[in-house]
């Protein structure tokens, strides 16, 4: 086996990897984007979501018996499933009693001090659960396992029977996971009843409540929705990647270069930008430690949102 | 004198806090009341950057942690003295602001404070895989003081007070020079302040370097109190979040807020850590979090300004239920005098011959173009406005006023065109550059500073020409006056009507000395008698020598205002002339009334 060879096996087998967890972080930045691109708002805690989502889905596979009955294949993704539910009313309980306080209406069109008071209070609710977390979990790792990760599928080999690319089978299962549910989420934005208040209520609030939809609950059910999805791709990871948590902070880095990424407003730009994100992660360890693997994803938010002037929202002239 | 004056309470605190720890046998009470300090210092640095200029910072850790590990390592491999190191960290610290701002002031808003997260964070990462999970300072058997080493913890307190006060002291002078305007208004409307002449870039950084060196010394001696420093304990989440948590909790924007949040704070946080925190590890956590999402929820300013806000009701409430006699109530609504006596604004009405053009151009736009994406929204635009003269700038909505004013001065670069103001060619360049050119504005959407008072306000617009602050307060005061607005100068911005806050526009503009001003629809939305009163102010200013550009979308009571028009259509200029051709060329009525309209207007 070449150089050459060896550097192309690495090289296609860090794309692989990238293309499989990019889907993963693709759906989590979707999740996000239903809050931050459409709603407006600004949730730090999201990534303190999705770990909450992952002890919730782990507590019903190992507590529930859902290991026992649908076994250790099936098993987590039935209680990843099942999971959704309480994330949904639990983002529809924190939007009811802490968010709808420093959003709505009233603040779509505040640029300033608006926005801050959504940014701390966020704060507050994702030091609450990481700190709570740790209380109530401990801060040993834990993983939602299937012997699935441990085994892949072998493409190739290629060139003479030297490269070829492993696909590890947990991942590529929840990577597809995660591009169901993105198809999913497209149809029902675009073609129910509520997809069309929803994105009524995103364009423009006021006018939405001119005729007749209730813009508040249209919020609350998108943070809701918002909440589960990015918990859902938490899940996912999760049968792969081990997590504490304080897991949270590592990935809100990573919604939100996505959804910058994406373009802000864009479900679907939101899924192509996390993708991103989860290539470049992947193929910069090729030249860069492993244990800078999430500095590199900082140092490309930062790229990003630098490179980018004024922000997103940041259109002094216009305004004037 | 005012200065000290106001660092007195100060004084008082340090004093007694000093007291009380002198008391404090027990060694890990000892502690905690020094790290009250330190957290209060480190509060204070933050409030520096965000309480000033709004923009909040997630990452302050990222200094923090710099500091701390500058004295870890300086004394571990250059064997350096804290005493030493300290100095060193805090010039780290201000370098490390400079090098973070440049990049990141460019973001507004929760960009900036997630971006400032993501510092901190990436050089925890960095400092692990550096190998730097444990530095412990090395304990120094020989004269220890000379390692700011002592076995009397009170000592420590004593240092940790002794920084607190000069980090005060800077606070209170920056609160009361053009330092500390500066960043206020920069809070309060980014977008005025750099029209008014104020270079909000440069400030932000001088901030941000001041807070950086404040928190470098605060991580520094940190580590010299603590003795281990570990990446999650100086660059960690929870450090950026306590500096936001102690001077949010306590008041924003105050020297007090950091100092309040800290002594309450640390110490619930610490306490509780020490009785539970065995088996309950993160409950210091908890309580922060908590403290964040009640503080915002039930007093967003903080402790401190609530606590304010309850004071100064109780005692109009009592002076209320004082003057309980009904012959004493004063009615303040109604008896509030118009700064402009009608007899004062027929009298400028008649004078309106008397002003002068000059050959002299001030102000020669060549060529402008600009678009959005595939619009033209400024299309080739050139005119000339001559000293002393009225250029009234007219157009249906959407004609491109407000954008050519934007290109004027500066807040948009043109894409092609000059503009060459007093034979100097200025185009692209920042708005406080053109303010300080003599280009002053106004705005069609207003942009007070709400919570400043109206001299205040106009104040901040005259730090473009004022050498000092006393200087400062006398263009202001002119300013006002010229404005007709000194009746009311005390009062709020907040509280004015539309007219007077379109006057104090003006003045704020005024306060600059501009030789040109350009006023954007600056008689939208007022009554029928109140357009006479800001129309008799504009005279009045031309007749002393001003040259004004106004803009406006209605042609009514420019035509006996201005001594020319420049008509826009969709971006381009459709004629120009003097009053008497523009209202009868047909291409005007065409643009305003339709094509139907044309046959009337012939016959």
């Amino acid at each position: 086996m070449t150089e050459g060879q060896i550097l192309l096996e690495s090289f296609l087998q860090a794309l692989a990897a990238g293309l499989l967890i990019g889907a993963i972080y693709g759906l989590m930045c979707v999740g996000l984007a239903m809050i931050f691109g459409i709603m407006r708002v600004i949730n730090f805690a999201q990534g303190d979501f999705m770990m909450l989502g992952m002890y919730v889905a782990f507590f019903i596979f190992t507590g529930f018996g859902i290991q026992g009955v649908f076994g250790s294949y099936v098993g987590p993704y039935v209680a990843i499933f099942l999971m959704v539910p309480f994330l949904f009313a639990f983002g529809y309980a924190i939007h009811r009693l802490l968010i709808t306080r420093v959003t709505g209406i009233r603040t779509v069109g505040m640029e300033g001090e608006g926005h801050y008071a959504q940014l701390v209070l966020t704060l507050g609710i994702a030091l609450v659960l990481q700190n709570g977390g740790q209380i109530l979990f401990g801060s040993q790792l834990v993983s939602i396992r299937t012997p699935l990760s441990s085994v892949a599928w072998e493409l190739g080999p290629f060139w003479g029977d030297f490269v070829s690319v492993f696909l590890n089978k947990g991942r590529g299962i929840a990577a597809i996971f995660s591009v169901a549910v993105i198809l999913g989420l497209w149809l029902l934005i675009s073609r129910t009843r509520l997809g069309r208040s929803l994105r009524a209520a995103a364009d423009n609030p006021e006018a939405s409540t001119y005729v007749g939809i209730d813009v508040d609950r249209a919020y609350r059910t998108a943070f809701a929705i918002g909440t589960s999805i990015t918990a859902l791709a938490g899940g996912l990871l999760a049968t792969n990647y081990p997590f504490h948590p304080f897991v949270g902070l590592e990935y809100v880095i990573v919604m939100y270069a996505g959804v910058v990424l994406g373009g802000i407003g864009s479900t679907i730009g939101a899924f192509w930008g996390g993708m991103a994100i989860g290539l470049v992660q992947q193929l910069s360890t090729l030249v860069i430690p492993m244990q800078l693997q999430n500095a590199t994803i900082f140092v490309f938010f930062l790229l990003i949102v630098v490179l980018r002037p004024q922000g997103f929202f940041g259109r002094i002239s216009e305004r004037t | 004198m005012a200065y000290l004056k106001s660092l007195r309470p100060i004084f008082a605190f340090v004093a007694i806090y000093f007291g009380i720890a002198l008391f404090i046998e027990n060694q890990y009470y000892q502690l905690m009341i020094t790290l009250v300090l330190v957290w209060a210092i480190f509060g204070l640095s933050w409030n520096m950057l965000s309480g000033y200029t709004g923009l909040i910072s997630f990452g302050h850790a990222a200094f923090f942690g710099i500091g701390a590990y500058t004295t870890a390592l300086g004394q571990i491999h250059f064997g350096l003295s804290p005493w030493v190191l300290l100095p060193i960290a805090t010039a780290f610290g201000a370098l490390a602001g400079l090098l973070v701002g440049i990049p990141t002031f460019r973001l507004r808003g929760h960009y900036f404070a997630l971006s400032m997260l993501a510092y901190p964070l990436a050089m925890l990462y960095v400092f692990e895989w550096l190998g730097y999970q444990e530095v412990t300072l090395p304990l120094v058997r020989d004269h220890p003081a000379l390692y700011m080493q002592f076995s009397d913890h009170r000592i420590y307190t004593l240092l940790a007070l002794a920084m607190l006060v000069v980090v005060v002291m800077i606070t209170r002078w920056v609160e009361r020079t053009r330092f500390g305007i500066s960043l206020i208004s920069i809070k309060q409307n980014e977008a005025a302040a750099e029209a008014a002449g104020i270079n909000t870039l440069a400030w932000k950084l001088k901030a941000i370097a001041v807070s950086g060196a404040i928190a470098g010394a605060a991580g520094a001696f940190y580590a010299v109190v603590l003795l281990v420093v570990t990446p999650v304990s100086v660059f960690g989440m929870l450090v950026s979040a306590q500096a936001l948590t102690v001077a949010m909790f306590g008041g924003v924007g105050t020297v007090w807020g950091p100092i309040i949040g800290a002594a309450f704070l640390i110490p619930v946080g610490e306490i509780l850590h020490a009785e539970f925190g065995t088996f309950i590890p993160g409950i210091q956590g908890v309580i922060y979090g908590l403290a964040i999402i009640i503080i915002i929820i039930v007093a967003p300013e903080g402790v401190f300004w609530k606590a304010r806000d309850i004071l100064a009701n109780r005692r109009a409430a009592r002076a209320r239920r004082e003057a309980a006699d009904p012959a004493a109530m004063p009615c303040p609504e109604k008896s509030e005098p118009s700064p402009f006596p009608a007899a004062e604004a027929d009298a400028a009405e008649e004078a309106v011959a008397e002003h002068t053009v000059s050959d002299e151009i001030v102000l020669d736009v060549r060529g402008v173009s600009k678009s959005f994406g595939g619009l033209k929204a400024v299309d080739n635009v050139s005119f000339e406005v001559r000293k002393g003269m009225i250029l009234g700038i007219i157009g249906p909505n959407g004609a491109g006023k407000t954008t050519l004013f934007n290109l004027l001065n500066g807040f948009l670069k043109p894409d092609e065109g000059d503009v060459v103001v007093n034979g100097r060619s200025l185009v692209g360049r920042k708005p406080h550059v053109l303010a300080a050119a003599g280009v002053g504005r106004t705005f069609q959407v207003m942009r007070p500073f709400a919570r400043m008072s109206v001299e205040e306000n106009v104040r901040v617009g005259a730090f473009v020409r004022a050498r000092n602050g006393e200087h400062a307060d006398a263009l202001a005061r002119e300013a006002v006056e010229k404005a007709g607005l000194s009746e009311i100068a005390g009062r709020r911005a907040s509280e004015l009507t539309t007219k007077e806050l379109r006057l104090m526009e003006l003045a704020r503009a005024l306060a600059g000395q501009p030789q040109l001003l350009l006023l954007d629809e600056t008689l939208a939305g007022l009554g029928h008698g109140e357009v006479g009163d800001v129309v008799a102010v504009v005279r009045r200013l031309v007749r002393e020598g001003m040259t004004i550009v106004i803009i406006e979308h209605t042609m009514q009571a420019m035509v006996r205002l201005v001594d020319r028009f420049v008509v826009l259509d969709h971006g381009a200029v459709l004629t120009t002339g003097s009053p008497e051709e523009v209202t009868k060329d047909p291409k005007v009525i065409e643009a305003y009334l339709g094509k139907k309209w044309m046959a009337h207007a012939e016959s």
